[in-house]
């Protein structure tokens, strides 16, 4: 066993952890931070992406004992006093979402994107979201609620209004 | 003749609304449900150990060093359970005479499949259990193991290997259906005899690969067997119908056991299944009297939820010089794996009242054989018999027109009902209620540019750009709503196709719906709030939706078949309305009026002729206090529905697609896709177009990317997504959807389904574009997956001979030698690599 102290969503934990265990089984199991979830086990699906002091990682390939010291900041740490992040808000507004079992690890990433490259191409964002598997939304959706949140696109809305009339 | 509205919907207040969904919050927030975050007091977790041979006899299990294990609680294997565990259950026996082996959840001396569960470890940690399972000594003797699904049906107790063999044979049912004999149509054979002699016949054999379904969330099961109920959730689409066979299949008294299905991250046909991992964790509880939990890895998954599709298919098409089609043979072999599954052999059948599609075939006939081999087992994925049909005849009829030098639009209207034929009774007996296949075709091809594209081609061809432009069209239709439960049983399939809806209204006005369906994506909760909240003319915030748990939605059907808002949808208009009926005397009483002279409009009771009336909140009150209602009223506004459609729906489109190709290269790019889908009425256009872009692209990467595969040892070697290809946001590109409404006119809400439409569509639309783009090298198939290297072998392989494939008369069905040349590529996991032809 291995002491960690970790900061996940503001909140600081100290646990004796295997230093086998992975960070996204120390979030859900020890934690209780079952927002982030496990979708695959070759870290090719992204859906347990989380933020390591700033920068997503996939917590499925990251050690608990390799977050000592550091910050983490999961899909359960992003909506402040009951306002959502512009991310999460725009994945909503889009419709990026259906199953939602992808949402969290995808939010994650878009926002890092973002966070590297505040005004993406279609390309530049359908490249930058490329380590995440959604099956349920084709991801059409997906890139409209990164170009709303990025101040690129106003809304779902005007999407249909141009296709659908 | 159907009536095509424009936005029929738009007037009314909340259903057409573009409303965004009440599941969001927790999804976007990490407040999910999922079964795998359940943890309770106590809890013990399951890990498999499983076969690594495709077929192979069990010589000796040992189990000490498991067991020895600290924090190991139990180890199972077949012995320990058989005469308990019964077999999994095939709720559609397609035939009288099916061959159906046992299905035991835990192999007791043979395994049939790599992947099969033969011991079981039950510990204290996820971990704990993965360790000791390891320890686990399996003593195998392999088997020659039956693969190939031609080899397989041909082979008998003499001749080659079976899946099975004591069951003497790996034909598992042939079922048919042909025109003359159910007096539907005439008599096919007699169809192509006259086009041989004077007319056109084209015959082509189509593989439609294996897939998995690859939903995101793997799937979980928790038992809780503590106090006289057992609880069960389960990552399922059907808790109604696994609380039913977990009674019938274990003997357990069914008022004894709870099934619920939280929140569930996917499903796609993938988890309409009673499975093996279920039952281990319901005996596991059940033994040690603590609650259990088995959540798959996502390696696990792969190899053992079940596949779909695997079809060769056999398709010939008659049709007259002019190109008007008068005859339809279809054959079909379906592989079903090691196992037969709920759904099994009616998988295929399905597709047989679909391969006829929107066009007037007068003679039709339909033949399936089911095939038992040592693979993963197969059922119901995203379509579920429709895709397939619809790609052997919108792939086959793009191989007419171009036989008859027509283009393919041009002879699919030839062809298809015209808009004033409908109702029309097609020659597999359906009747489609309502269509326009004229509007969606010509919205579609203003949307796609279709002659700007074509004139593109002719240049590129001519020019003999290196760059090739294939124009793909795909007009389908499919059957949802499943499905009356008369017909269901004219098709031997165990259960009805009812639904069930409760409205519960709560004294404070608010609105409690309970619905026997069960998303698992689909945004019920929000469409169904949209749906009632017009018909009782409550806001749409107050309506509250429940489902998913047996104990709260008692009776269902479940989710799947694209039927939850025809059947679903219909059942709670029907307990609204009932909420309505039964509200309407009590108001009179109160407003002191006459029933008759009450109108309910908006929410509201209003005395006809005065401006005298109550507001539904206030007769819900009322009825709650209960201190002054009429005589003999009983003192609540709650009412149930139980709806059992009168036939399906058909929802069709037409779908296009631009694929440009290197053709030095075999790279391919999709370059445009449009679609125009006519599902009737729309309850919320933004779910309806979630719904279509995920369908299309799953349809897609049947077209360009999935197979799952097997070595020759009948190893899954696609069994990660490291080589499983679900297609990734750089995959694709962003789509053009539009929509053309002529309702339906089986359901008070006109509704179609759009569940599968895109999935069933987008198949044949790629895959006709890719052939599209290479008709000028004389190629008429590549095999799916398209990828560059089949494509390039395609391309290589032709040499510009033209149409040689086609041929005049039908061949001998399932020639292997014949299909090897002329499809590029083969089942080798060689070409399935490279995902490098992104779109």
């Amino acid at each position: 066993m291995t002491r960690i102290s970790v900061t996940v969503d503001g909140a600081t934990y100290a646990d004796d952890v295997e230093p086998r265990m992975l960070l996204v089984h120390f979030l859900r199991e020890r934690l209780g931070k079952t927002g982030t979830v496990v979708g695959c086990d070759t870290s090719n699906c992204g859906a347990c992406t989380v933020h390591l002091d700033g920068r997503s990682v996939k917590s499925c390939n990251v050690l608990a004992v390799q977050a000592d010291g550091s910050e983490v900041t999961t899909i359960e740490g992003l909506a402040h006093d009951g306002e959502l992040h512009p991310m999460q808000a725009a994945f909503h507004e889009c419709h990026a979402l259906q199953c939602g079992y992808c949402t969290p690890g995808m939010i994650m990433q878009s926002i890092d994107l973002l966070n590297e490259n505040p005004t993406p191409t279609e390309e530049e964002i359908r490249s930058g979201l490329e380590g995440n598997l959604c099956r349920c939304t084709g991801y059409h959706n997906i890139v409209r609620a990164v170009q709303t949140a990025s101040g690129q696109q106003t809304s779902a809305s005007a999407t249909l209004e141009e296709t659908a009339s | 003749m159907t009536v095509t509205e424009d936005r029929p919907d738009a007037a009314r207040k909340e259903v057409g609304n573009d409303r965004r969904r009440k599941e969001d919050q927790r999804l976007i927030t990490g407040r999910t449900r999922w079964t795998d975050n359940i943890q309770l007091t106590g809890m013990l977790h399951v890990a498999m150990v499983r076969s690594p041979f495709a077929h192979a006899r069990i010589t000796g299990i040992d189990t000490t060093e498991a067991k020895a294990m600290p924090n190991v609680v139990l180890v199972l294997t077949g012995e320990d359970v058989k005469d308990e565990q019964g077999s999994l259950p095939n709720a559609w026996p397609i035939t009288p005479d099916q061959v159906t082996p046992d299905h035991p959840s835990i192999a007791v001396d043979r395994v049939a499949f790599a992947g099969e569960i033969v011991a079981v470890v039950i510990a204290r940690s996820a971990a704990e259990a993965r360790d000791a399972a390891e320890l686990v000594d399996v003593d195998y003797e392999e088997l020659p193991a039956a693969l190939d699904l031609r080899e397989a049906a041909a082979a008998d107790s003499a001749n080659g290997v079976l899946a099975h063999p004591a069951l003497g044979t790996n034909k598992s049912a042939f079922w048919q259906f042909d025109s003359a004999g159910a007096g539907t149509g005439g008599a096919v054979d007699d169809a192509i005899a006259e086009a041989q002699r004077d007319g056109v016949v084209v015959t082509r054999e189509f593989r439609q690969q294996r897939l998995i379904p690859a939903f995101m969330e793997p799937r979980s099961v928790v038992v809780d067997p503590t106090g006289e109920q057992m609880t069960v959730w389960s990552a399922t689409q059907i808790p109604h119908i696994l609380r039913f066979l977990f009674a019938a299949v274990l003997g357990i008294n069914e008022a004894k056991i709870r099934v619920i299905a939280p929140d569930v991250g996917g499903g796609f046909g993938g988890k309409l299944q009673c499975t093996p991992e279920e039952f281990i964790t319901i005996m596991a509880a059940r033994r040690i009297g603590k609650p259990v939990k088995y959540t798959e890895t996502r390696s696990e998954s792969l190899m053992a939820a079940h596949h779909g599709r695997d079809q060769w298919q056999k398709i010939t098409v008659a049709a007259t010089k002019d190109g008007t089609v008068t005859g339809l043979k279809v054959d079909l072999l379906a592989d079903l794996g090691a196992y037969v599954a709920i759904m099994g052999g009616g998988v295929p059948v399905l597709g047989a009242f679909i391969f006829n599609a929107i066009y007037k075939f007068p003679a039709y006939q339909f033949n399936c054989q089911t095939v038992l081999t040592n693979k993963t087992w197969t059922d119901a994925y995203r379509g579920a018999g429709r895709p397939e049909a619809t790609f052997g005849i919108e792939r086959i009829m793009d191989e007419l027109a171009n036989t008859l030098g027509m283009d393919p639009l041009e002879l699919r209207e030839k062809n298809w009902i015209r808009n004033d034929e409908f109702p029309f009774k097609t020659v597999t007996g359906m009747t489609y209620d309502s269509g326009d296949y004229e509007a969606a075709t010509a919205k579609a091809k203003e949307m796609f540019g279709y002659d700007e594209l074509r004139a593109e081609q002719k240049r590129r061809r001519e020019a003999k750009d290196p760059v090739q432009l294939g124009i793909g069209v795909s007009t389908f239709t499919e059957m949802c709503g499943l499905a009356p439960s008369r017909v269901l049983g004219s098709l031997d399939y165990g259960a009805g196709g009812w639904e069930s809806a409760s409205v519960r209204m709560l004294a404070t006005g608010k609105v409690e719906v309970v619905t026997g369906t069960t998303p698992h994506g689909q945004g019920h909760e929000t469409a169904w709030s949209q749906i009632v909240a017009d018909r009782l003319g409550v806001a749409f915030e107050d309506v509250e939706v429940l489902h998913g748990d047996t104990q709260i939605a008692s009776k269902g059907m479940d989710t799947y078949g694209s039927r939850s808002l025809v059947v679903g949808g219909e059942a709670l208009v029907k307990a609204a309305d009932k909420v309505i009926e039964k509200a309407r005397p009590i108001a009179a009483h109160l407003l002191e009026a006459s029933v008759d002279d009450l109108e309910f409009k908006a929410g509201r009771f209003g005395v006809r002729g005065t401006d005298k009336g109550l507001a539904m909140a206030e007769v819900a009150l009322a009825t709650f206090a209960a201190h002054n209602l009429p005589d003999g009223i009983e003192p609540t506004l709650d009412s149930d529905a139980t709806y059992d459609p009168v036939d399906f729906s058909f929802p069709h489109g037409t779908h296009l697609c631009a694929m440009e190709i290197d053709t030095e290269t075999g790279g391919l790019t999709m370059r445009k896709y449009v679609c125009v889908d006519d599902i009737g009425t729309i309850i919320n256009p933004l779910i309806v177009e979630g719904q279509v872009h995920g369908g299309l692209v799953q349809g897609i990467a049947q077209a360009l990317w999935e197979e799952a595969v097997h070595d020759d040892a009948g190893t899954l070697v696609s069994a990660s997504f490291v080589d499983y290809l679900v297609p990734t946001a750089a995959d694709t590109i962003s789509f053009e959807t539009g929509n053309t409404f002529s309702p339906s006119t089986t359901n008070t809400l006109g509704a179609k389904g759009v569940g599968e439409a895109g999935t069933i569509a987008s198949t044949p639309a790629v895959v006709n574009a890719v052939v599209d783009a290479l008709r000028p090298f004389g190629v008429d198939d590549v095999r799916m997956p398209c990828t560059p290297e089949r494509v390039w072998k395609a391309i290589h392989s032709h040499d510009g001979s033209g149409d040689a494939a086609t041929e005049g008369a039908a061949a001998p069905h399932f020639d292997e030698a014949d299909t090897a040349d002329r499809t590029a590529g083969s089942d080798g996991p060689d070409n399935t690599t490279g995902q490098e032809g992104s779109l």
